[in-house]
């Protein structure tokens, strides 16, 4: 109760703000592995991790290298009597060719190949620097907001939900065997999802801020 | 905050006459244009933003009939040639035992988009009045609006993935039909209207009602 009062006094740098309910506090740090959750609404504002920045860098590097691979290997291929046909996930976006189902492609593209892989990179480009106690990257706070603006617009994993719809799909009217890179985007899919959980956005804007200090 | 499980009285930003980065949770004084850590835009409160929200869920909601009146996949076999919409293809699924993949067709593209569109309207109507039920509620309906609503977008990706796999000529070929066109532009739409939304207008709402002790 004595913080309320106190807020006004308080440095602006030593309060946050929760961006769900505008509770404010006084800045408490919890210890790696614990967490900071607002009281009013419990979302959670700071959730630090030992050596999450050297683990997210892996796992996006990881997810670059199979992004690229598997958006060429073939992905799927059936057959029918005697015929066959195999595509790759470019083949698969591209699908949507005719009028404005080329627009339909271009975003299916995006959300399932170039979505994911930009935001892997710039999370590698601003983060090196912090992991290394560098002064930040040019341009790393852009880099970062990008990075979460696109955050809901990457849809990696529904796409591999969608793979196993369309198997059952197609179950029917043709042999379905899978190619390598079906198999890689199913690792994928699972690092995407490790990747946001480990990743607090409070600490990585907190070291953009204060280079040195974390 | 709230470490070890202790709760305390909450001040808003705005009543300690600051404005919140609502990307950054850093704070400023009342009337700071620009966040100078991420370099957002700050704003109280989007005042403004109930008529974004409207205007791109009636797109996103208009969007959504031809979704459902055209056919999504266009299946042409060695002597028939079906067009299915969304809902016929989920009921074939389920002709053919398939219900698991029927339910989650049904779900993704009949049950969430419907509840999306509900839920939003309902969150920016209660914004505007006052009592009504709890901010807890109404935010847990938002957030599972921002976090499920993109599933829908499951089933373009299974068009995609049929139209593209299944092009064995003069036997079996699918393509997709208009509706897929609409469908992902009444998901975009919705995402995007779930996004204009402030959420910290919820707990105004709540505050103006005086009845809040409870959650401190
Ligand atoms: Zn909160
Ligand atoms: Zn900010």
């Amino acid at each position: 109760m004595s913080q309320v009062a106190d807020l006004s006094h308080a440095p602006l740098e030593e309060l946050i703000v929760c961006p769900v309910c505008d509770a404010t506090y006084q800045l408490q740090r919890p210890k790696n592995g614990e967490r900071a959750v607002c009281v009013r609404c419990h979302k959670v504002l700071i959730a630090p991790r030992r050596k999450a920045g050297m683990q997210i860098i892996a796992v996006a590097v990881a997810v670059v290298v199979l992004i690229s691979a598997a958006s060429m290997l073939p992905f799927l291929k059936i057959s029918a009597a005697g015929r066959s046909n195999s595509v790759s996930i470019i083949d698969a976006a591209l699908s949507f060719t005719e009028g404005p189902m080329l627009v339909l492609a271009l975003l299916t593209a995006g959300f399932i190949l170039f979505v994911p892989l930009l935001r892997m990179m710039l999370t590698i480009y601003v983060l090196v620097p912090v992991v290394l106690d560098r002064p930040a990257a040019r341009h790393a706070v852009q880099a970062f907001r990008l990075s979460e603006a696109l955050r809901p617009w990457s849809m990696a994993e529904i796409f591999a939900l969608g793979c196993a719809v369309a198997l059952v799909k197609v179950a029917d009217l043709a042999t379905v065997g899978f190619g390598p890179a079906f198999w890689m985007f199913g690792v994928l899919v699972v690092l995407v999802i490790v990747q946001d959980s480990f990743l607090c956005k409070w600490s990585v804007w907190n070291s953009l801020e204060h280079p040195k200090k974390r | 905050m709230e470490l070890s499980g202790t709760s305390q009285k909450t001040i808003t930003a705005r009543e300690a006459g600051l404005v919140a980065c609502t990307r950054c949770a850093r704070a400023w004084p009342l009337g700071t244009p620009v966040c100078g850590r991420c370099g957002a835009k700050l704003v109280s409160r989007k005042e403004n933003s109930l008529q974004r929200v409207w205007a791109l869920w009636i797109v996103g909601l208009i969007c959504y009939f031809p979704a459902n009146l055209y056919p999504m996949l266009l299946t042409r076999q060695l002597f028939t040639e079906t067009d299915s919409t969304i809902i016929s293809g989920a009921v074939d699924l389920a002709h053919h035992g398939a219900f698991g993949i029927a339910a989650i067709i049904l779900i993704a593209s009949v049950v969430i988009p419907l509840g999306k569109f509900w839920a939003i309207a309902f969150l920016a109507v209660s914004v505007r009045k006052q009592g009504g039920i709890a901010s807890h509620r109404r935010l847990l309906m938002f957030e599972v609006v921002e976090y499920i609503g993109r599933w829908s977008m499951i089933d373009i990706f299974v068009v995609a993935i049929l139209s593209a796999l299944v092009q064995i000529k003069g036997l079996v070929t699918i393509n997709p039909g208009p509706a897929a066109f609409f469908f992902a532009l009444s998901v975009i739409f919705t995402m995007l209207s779930a996004q204009a939304f402030d959420p910290r207008m919820i707990w105004d709402a709540q505050d103006n009602d005086n009845e809040v002790p409870d959650h401190g």
